[in-house]
């Protein structure tokens, strides 16, 4: 469930970062690299369990699947906390420089 | 359990890569093509530092929420030894072995994805500079 969540993100960012290319003012390639970093790992993880587990990795109990979709949306919550904290921080539009230098 | 740490480590070294390559790399080549209407074309090869930051961010982004995912877990504590792992020398073995399978595969495939990102770009350069040489000539 986090790794679907995690690719269903990373496919919207990606369509966002495309619609407004070549433009990168608000440096969405870094949220779409950081989606899909964590989708292929999660991938890989679900791969490996899947070896484990065989077809019971394909029904796992509602519990594990409502704590699951919890920690994906957590870590949706989280990649966009961060993309926002980098955006504020390299401010590609200048807009909190000029709040900052703003003469009076 | 620790997987995350593999793609970290590989994310800090890629990191300061990019950051000497940067430095050493000079302005990118441009090449400008007249064209018979006035207009101005050209062509920018991207830095090999501006590909190695894909790696990176896409390194960290996918250590960082995996490393959350861990904390969700437990697995990762904000006391020492951090890892709830490495107090059980049974467990740690175990999580080493999760480090030297999951882990290495997670780094392994996001670098061969990059690798493909370079090949795609490449062709795309490639292509774009052709169209740009064919417009040329038939002009010229």
């Amino acid at each position: 469930m986090t790794l679907l969540v995690t690719v269903f993100a990373a496919v919207i960012c990606t369509v966002i970062w495309y619609k407004n290319a070549p433009k990168s003012e608000m440096l969405t390639g870094i949220l779409c690299c950081m989606y899909w970093g964590a989708s292929l790992m999660w991938l890989v993880d679900a791969i490996f369990e899947y070896a484990e587990l065989k077809e019971a990795y394909f029904t796992p109990a509602p519990a594990d699947m409502l704590n699951d979709l919890f920690l994906g949306l957590s870590v949706i919550a989280l990649g966009l906390v961060i993309w926002l904290i980098i955006l504020l921080i390299k401010d590609p539009k200048g807009v909190i420089k000029n709040m900052l230098f703003k003469k009076k | 359990m620790a997987c995350f740490l593999v793609s970290a480590a590989e994310a800090a070294i890629v990191t300061v890569a990019a950051k000497v390559m940067e430095k050493k790399e000079k302005e990118p080549a441009k090449v400008e093509f007249h064209l018979s209407d006035g207009t101005t074309e050209t062509a920018t090869k991207i830095p090999f530092s501006r590909k190695l930051k894909w790696l990176r961010n896409l390194l960290w982004g996918g250590s960082v929420l995996l490393a959350f995912e861990h904390v969700w877990h437990g697995e990762v504590v904000p006391w020492f030894p951090f890892l709830t792992a490495a107090g059980d020398p049974a467990d740690f073995a175990e999580m080493l072995h999760e480090m030297a399978t999951v882990g290495v595969t997670m780094a392994l495939l996001v670098t061969a994805v990059w690798v493909c990102m370079l090949v795609v770009s490449a062709l795309i350069e490639k292509r774009a500079q052709k169209a740009i040489h064919t417009e040329v000539s038939a002009e010229g």
